[in-house]
């Protein structure tokens, strides 16, 4: 079936089961790897996009589900909270093994983009659903904080 | 094994190569197996209390006076509330249950002060407009908690009656509405086509409304 998507501004028409999760469209037909598989079913947060400025786990949306919407991935995302939390991110060197850290920057973004004073719990409640193996917890917290921060100036 | 969208074929599935090895097996296999099924087919229909089916409202003609059989309606309407398709998002706290066993949900979600979770995390985050199956994964547009006024979780079968009866913790429902409610919301609905592998709540959400109405004719008593 062929089916459109809008992904960092670019238009591709794929011909393409309706029901393949958005993440194997990203990565296998559109080659862009930055977006990472982790559980294939919504638990770990790895595969989180943005759809319509929106963090969606890309591992359980069927492209067809996708159809005139417009997706941003960790390769091409870019707004005032992206460039922060991204500067705040290489600042303290948040990552250690980095697999999950581009879900866990989009949904650090979409926090800032909704609560530019985000408090702990705010943090907690955003960043619930993003597990990091490394245990990057606290500086993950440090840098949305700092992301905040910057922001504010 | 982790999803992916492909054909695969999983390796304990008995395919054409992995046929038995015993002439006969098969079929003595397949005659024990329809005569079970058989006999929990008849066991079902003689034992209604073990059946996934709602009685109805014929079925209370001999409920005593109209107080008994109102009573004795909204008990078996409580098979359909305190069911954990029901439940598991009518919680006390601040988090969906989930799961037949009713455990918190994981991730830790929390409901928002919209009942659609909170800003990074909504509901929509994992759940999409339908069920996922792959990834045993619920769904429906309007995918959300009941508000903490309508928690039904740890409530007695006659607490939740009191409760839905009460405009001031229904959402302001006269008796209509929330007849309207139970028997055609969308999402009251999913809790009858649930995803693959989750029960779903017993009857369908039409004999259920024909339950509801019954209730409401014979005067909305409540149990104990």
């Amino acid at each position: 079936m062929q089916l459109d998507f809008d992904v960092n501004g670019k238009k591709h028409s794929l011909d393409i089961d309706p029901q393949t999760p958005l993440l194997w469209v990203i990565r296998d037909e559109l080659r862009l790897t930055g977006t990472k598989f982790g559980c294939g079913i919504a638990q770990c947060g790895a595969c989180t996009v943005m759809i319509d400025g929106q963090p969606t786990r890309s591992c359980v949306t069927p492209a067809a589900a996708v159809q005139g919407v417009k997706i941003e991935t960790i390769e091409a995302i870019d707004s005032p909270e992206a460039r922060a939390v991204k500067a705040a991110w290489v600042a303290i060197d948040v990552p250690q093994c980095g697999y999950c850290q581009s879900g866990q920057i989009i949904s650090a973004i979409a926090l800032l983009s909704e609560n530019r004073a985000p408090t702990d719990d705010d943090i907690d409640g955003a960043m619930a659903g993003n597990i990091c193996r490394c245990a990057t917890y606290v500086r993950i917290r440090q840098a949305i904080k700092d992301a905040a921060a910057m922001l504010k100036e | 094994m982790a999803f992916r969208h492909r054909s695969t074929t999983h390796p304990n599935q008995v395919g054409p190569g992995r046929a038995s090895a015993v002439p006969g097996a098969t079929h003595h296999r397949s005659a024990i197996g329809l005569a079970v099924s058989l006999a929990l087919v008849a066991f079902a229909f003689s034992h209604p209390a073990m059946s996934d089916q709602l009685k109805a409202p014929e079925d209370f003609a001999g409920s005593g006076d109209q107080v008994a059989r109102s009573i004795d309606v909204f008990r078996e309407i409580g098979r359909v509330l305190q069911h954990p398709r029901c439940v598991n998002c009518h919680p006390r706290g601040d988090s969906p249950l989930q799961g037949d066993d009713m455990r918190k949900h994981e991730p830790p979600v929390r409901r928002g002060e919209a009942n659609i979770g909170v800003v990074g995390m909504r509901c929509t985050t994992c759940h999409q407009a339908k069920n996922i199956d792959h990834a045993n994964l619920p769904g429906h547009p309007k995918w959300h908690l009941a508000p903490v006024e309508m928690a039904w979780e740890g409530k007695s079968l006659g607490e939740i009656c009191r409760q839905i009866s009460d405009p001031a913790r229904n959402g302001g429902l006269s008796m209509d509405a929330l007849l309207k409610h139970m028997a055609e919301d969308d999402l009251v609905g999913w809790g009858w086509k649930p995803d693959a592998g989750r029960m779903p709540v017993p009857g369908s959400q039409e004999q259920f409304g024909k339950l509801f109405a019954y209730w409401i004719k014979t005067g909305a008593h409540c149990p104990g």
